[in-house]
C-alpha cells in the first residue's frame, strides 16, 4: 500500500516542482531525480483524463446548480439563481417538490426492501454454495453471477416479459392461488400498504395523516409503501445484484481460518453456535462493504426505471436519479438537474454514514 | 455433513440456479417463437414451432447491426485507452519514487467514493463546451481512464517481484523501456482482469450514451438502441416480445462467451472490487 499520509497538499500544488535549489533529497540519487520526472509523465495523462471528465465536470455541476441554464444554450447565458433550484426542489410548494418528494420516497422504499433481501439471500447462497464435500461449487456459483454480468437493458426486457400481463409470473402465481392473476403489474401505482389498508376497509386515510405535510406530500402519502409497479423493478435489482455480492461473502467465507472453526468444534459448539459465534462476527468486514455498496447502488437506480416505465405510473417509479434524467434532458432545467445530483450525493453519504455508525456500535 | 443436509443443499442451490438461468433460456425460447405462440405458451422454455422471424427483423431490417459495430468500435477503443493509461499510473504509483505520489494516490481513492450518477450533468456540460456531444471521442474519452483501473493495477504492481526491473535497469534500460518491455509482459493476468472489467463495463454502459448521442442515431450504442424497443409501454401488451428479446439476446450474447470462458478474471474482478470498498 503507497502511504498517502507522507505528501499532505493537492495534486495541483505538488505538481509544481520546486526550484532547483529545494532538491536538496536528490544529491543522493540520481535515479530518484529521473524518477521523479518518470512518475509525474506516467500518471499525467490518467490525470488529466480523470480531471477532463471527472473533476473539473463535477465543480462545473455545482456551479450550475446554483444557476438558470436549459442545457440547450451555451453555458455563459445561464444566468445566476442563488438557492433557488434547491429551494425549489425541498422548501417551494408546487410540482417540482412533489415530484421530488416521490421520488425521494419511491427511492427510499427501493433502499429498505432491496438493501436488506439481496444482502441476507447472497449471504445465504454463499454460505451454501461454501459448504463442504458439495459437487458443483463453479456450476452454481457460475449461474448465480451470470446475471451480473449483463446489460442492464436487456435484463430489464427479460423482466418486463416475465412481469407482463400474459407473462410466467402471473402463469405461476394463477396456479399458487385461487383465480386467475391477471395483474400488469408495471402499470400499478397504488403502494402496498394503501392496498392492503384498502382490503381492511380503510380506503379514505385518517384526518391527522391526511393534514400534515412534508416537502408537499401528506404523511399518508409518504407512508404508501411501494407501488406493485416499484416492487417489480426491485426484484429484477435483487436478482441482478445478488451475484455479485455472494461472490464477496464467499471470498470472505474462504478468508475465515479452518482452525478457528475447529477448535470451537472440540470446544463443543453447536453448528449454529459456530455459525452466529464465529463466522457471522468474523464476516462484519464483508458484510460492512456489501451493504456499502448496496446502499450507494440502489440509490442510484435509473436504467431500470428508463427502460421499463420512465417513472410511471402516475409517478409510482420516479426516482432522483431518473428525474436527473428528466429534469435536464427532457424539461432543459440542467440548473435543477445538477442541484439534485448533489443532493442525491449527500443522501447516499448520510445512508452510509448511519450504516457505519450501526455497524459500528454494533462491535463495540 | 449429513446426507440430508447435503440433499438440502443441493435442493436449494438448483431451486436458486433455476430462478437464475431460467429466465435467460425462456427469453432465447421466446426470441424463436412466433407472436401468437408467445401468449398461449408463455412459460414453455423451447419454441414449438421455431420462427426466425424476430432475429431478421433485428439483423437486416433494423439499425441493430449499426449499434453493435458501434459497441464495438466504443469498446475496443475505451478499453485499449483504459489499460494504457490505467497501468502507466498504476506502476508510476506502485513503483516510481516521486515527488506528489500520495497526494494523487489519495485523489485516486477519493474519486473512488465519487457516485456515477453525480456524473450524468457534469459529463454532458464537459462534452458539450468540448463539442464531443453525438461524436465517437465523447463516447470512449470519458471512460478512458478510470479511478478503480489505476486502483486494481497499482496493487497488482506492487505484488510483482522487483528484481527483474532491477536488472533491467542495470542492463541500461530507462524507466519506460523497463516498464513496456518488463513489467507488462509480467502484469498478464492484471491486465487481462482489467480488460475484462473494462468490456463488460464499457460494452454495458447505458447512462453515457444516452447522455452524449441521444440525438445522433447513426452513433447509438447497442444498450441504448436497445432501450428505444421499449419506451413508453409500461408492461402492455403491445411489445413485440419476440424481437425485444432477440435484441436483448444479441446484447448479452457477447459478454455471455467471454464470461463463460474467462470466469476465474471476472471473479477477481470482483474480488478487486471488494478491495477497493
Amino acid at each position: 500500500m503507497v502511504d498517502t499520509t507522507q505528501l499532505p497538499g493537492t495534486a495541483e500544488t505538488a505538481a509544481v516542482p520546486g526550484p532547483a535549489g529545494r532538491r536538496r533529497r536528490n544529491r543522493t540519487s540520481r535515479i530518484h531525480g529521473r524518477q521523479g520526472l518518470a512518475g509525474w509523465l506516467f500518471v499525467m495523462p490518467a490525470l488529466l483524463g480523470l480531471g477532463t471528465f471527472l473533476l473539473l465536470p463535477i465543480l462545473l455541476a455545482l456551479w450550475v446548480s446554483f444557476r438558470d441554464w436549459s442545457g440547450l444554450a451555451p453555458l455563459d447565458t445561464s444566468t445566476p439563481a442563488g438557492l433557488d433550484n434547491y429551494r425549489d426542489l425541498l422548501v417551494k410548494s408546487g410540482i417540482v417538490q412533489s415530484d421530488f418528494a416521490k421520488s425521494l420516497r419511491n427511492n427510499l422504499y427501493y433502499v429498505l426492501g432491496v438493501v436488506p433481501v439481496q444482502t441476507a439471500l447472497a449471504f445465504f447462497l454463499a454460505v451454501v454454495v461454501n459448504a463442504k464435500l458439495l459437487k458443483g461449487k463453479t456450476f452454481f456459483r457460475t449461474a448465480f453471477y451470470f446475471p451480473s454480468v449483463t446489460s442492464s437493458i436487456a435484463v430489464a426486457f427479460i423482466f418486463v416479459f416475465l412481469f407482463s400481463p400474459t407473462g410466467v409470473v402471473n402463469v405461476l402465481l394463477s396456479a399458487l392461488l385461487p383465480g386467475s392473476v391477471e395483474t400488469v403489474w408495471l402499470n400499478e401505482p397504488d403502494g402496498v400498504f394503501h392496498v392492503v389498508l384498502g382490503w381492511l376497509g380503510v380506503d379514505t386515510p385518517p384526518g391527522l395523516l391526511a393534514d400534515h405535510r412534508f416537502m408537499g406530500l401528506s404523511y399518508w402519502d409518504w407512508l404508501s409503501g411501494p407501488s406493485l409497479a416499484l416492487l417489480t423493478i426491485m426484484a429484477l435489482a435483487t436478482w441482478t445484484t445478488i451475484g455479485t455480492f455472494m461472490l464477496m461473502f464467499l471470498a470472505g467465507l474462504q478468508n475465515i481460518p479452518e482452525d478457528l472453526d475447529e477448535a470451537a468444534l472440540i470446544d463443543g459448539a453447536s453448528p449454529r453456535q459456530r455459525f452466529f459465534r464465529i463466522t457471522v462476527p468474523l464476516m462484519r468486514p464483508t458484510l460492512f462493504l456489501v451493504l456499502t455498496l448496496g446502499i450507494i447502488g440502489t440509490w442510484q437506480v435509473f436504467d431500470q426505471i428508463y427502460a421499463m416505465t420512465s417513472g410511471g405510473p402516475q409517478k409510482a417509479t420516479l426516482t432522483p436519479a431518473y428525474l436527473i434524467y428528466r429534469d435536464g434532458f427532457e424539461n432543459s432545467a440542467m440548473g435543477r438537474a445538477a442541484a439534485i445530483a448533489f443532493i442525491v450525493f449527500a443522501i447516499i453519504l448520510v445512508f452510509t454514514g448511519i450504516q457505519r455508525f450501526v455497524l459500528r456500535g454494533r462491535t463495540e | 455433513m449429513t446426507a440430508v443436509r447435503r440433499a438440502t443443499a443441493y435442493l436449494v442451490l438448483t431451486a436458486a440456479a433455476l430462478v437464475f438461468i431460467y429466465p435467460f433460456v425462456l427469453s432465447l425460447a421466446t426470441s424463436l417463437k412466433p407472436r401468437d405462440e408467445v401468449a398461449a405458451h408463455p412459460v414453455l422454455p423451447w419454441p414449438l414451432s421455431p420462427s426466425s422471424r424476430a432475429w431478421e427483423d433485428i439483423l437486416i431490417h433494423s439499425d441493430f447491426p449499426l449499434w453493435t459495430l458501434n459497441s464495438v468500435l466504443v469498446t475496443v477503443f475505451a478499453t485499449l485507452l483504459r489499460l494504457f493509461l490505467d497501468s502507466l499510473a498504476g506502476y508510476a504509483l506502485a513503483r516510481l519514487n516521486w515527488r506528489g505520489r500520495g497526494s494523487v494516490f489519495a485523489l485516486v481513492l477519493a474519486i473512488l467514493a465519487v457516485p456515477p450518477i453525480v456524473l450524468t450533468v457534469p459529463r454532458f456540460l464537459v462534452l458539450k463546451e468540448m463539442s464531443l456531444l453525438n461524436s465517437y471521442a465523447g463516447l470512449v474519452l470519458p471512460l478512458a481512464v478510470d479511478a478503480v483501473g489505476i486502483f486494481i493495477m497499482t496493487q497488482f504492481f506492487q505484488g510483482l517481484p522487483r528484481e527483474l526491473e532491477e536488472a533491467a535497469r542495470i542492463d541500461g534500460a530507462n524507466i519506460f523501456q523497463t516498464y513496456w518491455k518488463v513489467v507488462l509482459p509480467l502484469a498478464r493476468p492484471g491486465l487481462l482482469t482489467l480488460a475484462i472489467l473494462s468490456f463488460q463495463g464499457t460494452w454495458n454502459e447505458f447512462l453515457l450514451p444516452l447522455i452524449v448521442v441521444r440525438a445522433s442515431p447513426s452513433h447509438w450504442t447497442l444498450p441504448f438502441g436497445l432501450s428505444t424497443l421499449g419506451r413508453g409501454g409500461a408492461g402492455g401488451q403491445t411489445y413485440d416480445y419476440p424481437v425485444m428479446l432477440a435484441g436483448s439476446m444479441l446484447t448479452i450474447l457477447p459478454v455471455a462467451i467471454i464470461f463463460l470462458i474467462l470466469q476465474r478474471f471476472f471473479v477477481r474482478g470482483i474480488a478487486a472490487g471488494a478491495v477497493k470498498g
